[in-house]
């Protein structure tokens, strides 16, 4: 299973979001220590990794909560809460369930 | 770069309507800096609105001021503004735009959002976060409230500066 965070540094939330990425592997038995987190610096960077926004974090290619037609840049990236909030962080429910799908993928394919 | 306990800048801007605010005129103004594209000034826009209503008899002004570069960032134009205003986003605080950036520049906005209080003098009383956390509307932007609070009393507010957190303003090139 590949999982990436993809952050811009000139947004601040990208440690909470790691934090919160880790402790939900944690939760559900998967290893936090292969968490690919990589930096998007340029405006060319982020077109070339299809990056709406920090931070993005993706299992096996897919977004966690899939955006909208949205512009690729450097910028911080809204999510919205299971509860209605909106939030610089994705919801954590959210991330559980893109890591639990992919593990049943995985698991369907073996 | 205005501290604490001296004059705050001061400016002339236009709304989304084009009608031009200035601060003052009132027992304390509150200054916000906000956008449209940020996750913290849209988690944080609602207690700020329900600080400019709940004062609103007592005489306190807001305005609200969006700095960012829209060139870069579209949802910062000024028909996004608009659209907010007409969806009624911000009651009835204006929402101003800096396009030249200079009076963000002035302030030495940081963040958005980056909020000021001026007392009925103009003096700069507080500046810096709404409250404690974003992620937390029962924090009910009491940081804002006391410091608000503090200046109609005739009070230092205490903390008079906090740190204010969100996303970068979004300077010109």
């Amino acid at each position: 299973m590949l999982v990436e965070l993809l952050y811009w540094d000139g947004c601040p939330s990208h440690p909470q979001a790691l934090a919160d990425l880790r402790a939900v592997m944690n939760e559900i038995g998967l290893d936090p220590e292969q968490i690919v987190v990589r930096e998007v610096k340029t405006d060319a960077d982020a077109e070339q990794e299809r990056f709406v926004g920090s931070p993005t974090i993706r299992i096996d290619g897919h977004d966690v909560q899939p955006p909208d037609e949205e512009p690729y840049g450097l910028t911080c990236r809204i999510y919205h809460r299971r509860d209605g909030r909106i939030s610089p962080t994705p919801d954590p429910a959210d991330m559980r369930d893109a890591l639990l799908a992919s593990r049943e993928r995985e698991s369907r394919q073996q | 770069m205005t501290a604490i306990a001296e004059p705050a800048p001061t400016f002339a801007l236009p709304d989304t309507g084009g009608t031009t605010h200035e601060p003052g005129g009132a027992p304390a103004t509150v200054v916000v800096f906000t956008c449209n594209h940020c996750p913290y000034a849209l988690a944080w826009h609602d207690r700020i609105m329900a600080v400019a209503r709940d004062y609103a008899a007592r005489g306190v002004r807001m305005l609200a001021i969006n700095p960012n570069d829209a060139e870069r960032y579209p949802r910062d134009s000024l028909d996004a503004m608009r659209a907010r205003v007409q969806s009624s986003e911000f009651d009835s605080v204006p929402y101003l735009r800096d396009e030249s950036q200079d009076v963000a520049r002035a302030y030495n906005a940081k963040t958005t959002p980056d909020v000021f209080v001026l007392d009925s003098n103009g003096i700069l009383r507080y500046r810096g976060s709404p409250d404690a956390d974003y992620e937390d509307p029962a924090q009910n932007a009491s940081y804002l409230r006391d410091a608000v609070d503090a200046v109609l009393d005739g009070r230092d507010p205490d903390p008079a500066e906090t740190t204010p957190v969100g996303c970068s303003i979004k300077w010109k090139p």
